[in-house]
């Protein structure tokens, strides 16, 4: 590993009607949060194929944040429920494998909650970064390439 | 056929986006992709000639997609693909990269990490947009009929202005009558009107109207489906009278031997067991509560078998033996109707914070009531026919203090924000005990006065200079029993000196919050709220009226506490939102929905199952998938659980969202 402070890569994917929402809210109130989460906007939390979290991960990411409606907010009805399972099997199969299931993380953000949305990308940005980098890329470097 | 020549369009948003972001070197390093023929920055994408600058480029470079990076796509989405369809480019192939919500603005402490997001988030949007199908919108039909949910000024001006305009519209009030927290009030700022004579005439036009449906006493039970076409169940609670036969004569409500607090009257007078909201009420119908009811409490533990009735045992039929029309029948009569509608309209209105809630203000004792209950005992048509008398004794009092911002403008103790309408309810309360009692010793303890309306400051004035109401700038402490009167201990932040009146009775104007019941009916409109129950609009400077969901509005003080002029003109105004809507005969709606590959669909049905609107069916013949397009809303669910990726969502694709997710998570 290099002397470089680590400098974590965390992939989020945001509801279009809440997480999305709250995201624009807390860019128009210039509320700050680290540069290290990077977002994609999808139409329900519930759409969120278990694929596509350990892709990220899988590709460089050293967590991953999926953000919904709050519980019976869903602009969907049910689709965060659908996603709190997801997830929830995501993080067995995981910690099954002797994998950090930490770095799934799943969060109820609401549409009004800009100051949240802001909360939680920085303390999961504090605790990823206390965490180090994940161990799906400690396994790339076993495979012989330098990590930066 | 993956697109091959995208053009990137890159918005400085003044300097809202290029202040940070350097967008020269976003529009380079894009430029560098094979894929994308054109790559380019302009000061505003969204003026005419930025929109002209992405028509024109599609011609010019023969583009077959389009990202524009620039603000959030709730904004200026739909500007842009209506610029593309303008040059002949499928609006489907254009997506837009929020870079200045989602880079520029919350990292614009650091630029370089703000402009290296840039990039990342435009190159994502390439990599999912290169796989969109050119689509066209799908035609639904409307329901020509409106729900208005809310009886309350707002909601009947809402109602009123759909029907004139030819609209069948249904009115659901939870309330036996309509009228809402309007028609508790004495009298109204700044011209005194008393709302007993100026709101009867509307109450009255919503009752007679043809093309108003009423439904009082009653809730929303469900609601399905979406813009244009909503089904509603609304539930008509148990009356225990046939409103049919009833004549509202009040012959039963002089024989009922049962007297409960007033919900009309705030708790400020008592009403029988069988009872008629008011007077004036509409409809003028009688209910019986059956909480209080001596006969249906008597059947209900019968019917429980705590009691075994004896032979013979007459139970109270009062009412039912005074009742000429036959129209007191004891028997449950809760119904739940259904309706189909194209829009709904909520106007649900406020509460305020019970005065309970503030006991070192004083709030446990009978004489320190809310302003709203207050305005019952000011009120012509109240318990007191207008002369203010203390709750406990009923003594007309001698003097009287009324405490601004109790519980708002205070995170603390209360809300953040400021209620609105105490500041002129107050000076407007003050005012009217002055005509009940000119000899009366008003004080009026406030922190700032707020007078911003029409006539408003010209009335305070008149408060001061006429009437001669004492108004301390101050914020009372505590207010606490001495003898026969009530201490109010507070400090004058003019003079620096603490203050101690004794006074007969104390007002608290408390802080307004939504209607108690709105987020249950909120979660089933799926709107959004916050925590103070006031009902989210989509844009709070350019959209107060709409809803993320589409067909749902929103008028009065549901969306905030707002006074009745303001309530008047957003009931006006979401009527307006309704009829455009209704006014055509077919509806475009998206048509990003859920599509099947018959070729690998097994048919298992794991996708049906995740269906929230029962949109998917499997064809028992061909043994695969079929989506109703009509009932899709394209959330996706079905795809996330779907063993062979038979079926997906058209333009979020499980290739296109991966393609994505790899660009956003390599490392550098």
């Amino acid at each position: 590993m290099s002397e470089k402070k680590f400098d974590p890569v965390i992939v989020g994917f945001f509801c279009n009607w809440c997480t999305s929402a709250a995201a624009d809210l807390a860019g128009t109130s210039r509320l700050h949060y680290p540069p290290n989460i990077r977002p994609i906007r999808v139409m329900c939390s519930s759409t969120v194929d278990p694929v596509y979290l350990i892709r990220a991960l899988q590709e460089g990411a050293d967590a991953t944040i999926l953000g919904g409606c709050h519980p019976g907010d869903c602009h969907y009805i049910t689709g965060n429920y659908k996603a709190r399972r997801r997830v929830a099997i995501v993080k067995t199969v995981l910690k099954s494998l002797g994998f950090d299931d930490t770095r799934v993380l799943l969060e109820w953000i609401s549409g009004s909650e800009g100051p949240k949305f802001a909360r939680v990308m920085n303390e999961y940005t504090d605790y990823i970064k206390q965490r180090g980098p994940s161990d799906f890329k400690y396994l790339d470097s076993l495979g012989g390439e330098e990590v930066e | 056929m993956a697109m091959k020549r995208i053009g990137v369009f890159i918005c400085h948003c003044g300097r809202n986006i290029a202040g940070t972001v350097d967008v020269k070197r976003v529009a380079e390093e894009i430029g560098k992709r094979e894929d994308v023929a054109f790559s380019t920055t302009y000061i505003f994408m969204c003026s005419q000639p930025g929109q002209k600058l992405i028509e024109d480029s599609i011609k010019k470079y023969n583009l077959d997609g389009v990202v524009v990076a620039n603000c959030s796509p709730t904004l200026h989405e739909r500007t842009m693909r209506n610029a593309a369809a303008r040059a002949g480019l499928n609006p489907y192939r254009v997506e837009i990269a929020n870079i200045r919500e989602w880079a520029a603005w919350p990292h614009e402490d650091n630029p370089e990490a703000a402009t290296r997001k840039a990039i990342r988030i435009i190159n994502a949007t390439i990599e999912k947009l290169k796989a969109n199908a050119s689509l066209e919108p799908i035609e639904v039909p409307v329901t020509r009929r409106a729900l208005v949910i809310g009886g309350g000024v707002a909601g009947m001006q809402a109602a009123l202005d759909l029907a004139d305009s030819g609209i069948e519209t249904i009115l659901v009030e939870k309330e036996s009558s309509i009228g809402g927290n309007m028609f508790r009030l004495s009298e109204t700022f700044p011209t005194l009107d008393c709302p007993q004579c100026i709101l009867t005439p509307k109450m009255n036009d919503v009752g007679g109207h043809p093309n108003i449906k009423l439904y009082t006493y009653s809730e929303v039970e469900d609601v399905e489906g979406f813009m244009g076409n909503f089904k509603v169940k609304i539930k008509k609670k148990a009356t225990f009278v046939d409103w049919d036969k009833c004549t509202g004569c009040g012959e039963c409500l002089r024989v009922c031997p049962v007297h409960v607090d007033s919900e009309f009257d705030l708790g400020m007078a008592k009403r029988t067991s069988i009872y008629i909201a008011n007077e004036q009420a509409v409809p003028l119908k009688a209910l019986i509560d059956e909480n209080s009811c001596i006969r249906l409490q008597f059947e209900k533990k019968v019917r429980e078998g705590k009691i075994k009735p004896k032979k013979n045992v007459k139970i109270c039929s009062k009412c039912a033996d005074v009742c000429e029309p036959k129209a007191i029948h004891f028997q449950n009569n809760e119904e739940i109707v259904e309706e189909n509608v194209g829009a709904i309209i909520v106007a649900t209105g406020y509460e305020v914070v019970p005065a309970e809630a503030f006991p070192e203000l004083g709030g446990k004792y009978p004489d320190v009531i809310t302003a709203l209950q207050f305005e019952r005992l000011l009120a012509p048509s109240g318990p007191t026919a207008g002369v203010p008398r203390r709750p406990s004794d009923g003594k007309i009092p001698d003097s009287i203090a009324f405490l601004h911002c109790v519980g708002s403008r205070d995170p603390q103790n209360g809300v953040p924000y400021c209620s609105r309408i105490c500041c002129m309810y107050t000076i407007k309360q003050a005012m009217l005990v002055k005509h009940a009692r000119p000899d009366i010793a008003v004080y009026d303890f406030y922190i700032d006065i707020r007078s911003n309306g029409k006539g408003y400051e010209e009335f305070y004035h008149r408060a001061k200079e006429e009437y001669g109401v004492n108004f301390i700038r101050g914020k009372v402490s505590k207010v606490y029993k001495v003898g026969d009167k009530y201490r109010v201990q507070g400090v004058d932040t003019l003079t620096g000196r603490i203050i101690e009146v004794d006074v007969d009775m104390v007002v608290l104007a408390t802080a307004a919050k939504g209607s108690s019941t709105v987020k249950e009916l909120a979660k089933k409109l799926r709107i959004p709220y916050d925590e103070w129950g006031w009902l989210k609009e989509t844009h709070l400077k350019l959209k107060p009226l709409e809803t993320p969901v589409g067909g749902v509005f929103i008028a009065g003080a549901a969306q905030f506490i707002k006074d009745i002029t303001d309530s008047v003109s957003q009931g006006s105004g979401a009527a307006a939102k309704a009829m455009a809507l209704l006014a055509k005969p077919e509806l475009e709606k998206e048509p990003l929905l859920a599509k099947v590959d018959q070729e690998i669909c097994a048919g298992c049905g794991r996708c049906k199952d995740q269906c929230a609107y029962d949109a998917i069916s499997i064809d028992p013949v061909r043994h695969v998938a079929v989506v109703n397009e009509a009932l899709c809303e394209g959330c996706g669910a079905c795809s996330a659980n779907c063993p062979t990726t038979a079926i997906q969502v058209v333009n979020f694709k499980k290739g296109q969202i991966i393609r994505a997710v790899d660009i956003l998570a390599e490392v550098f």
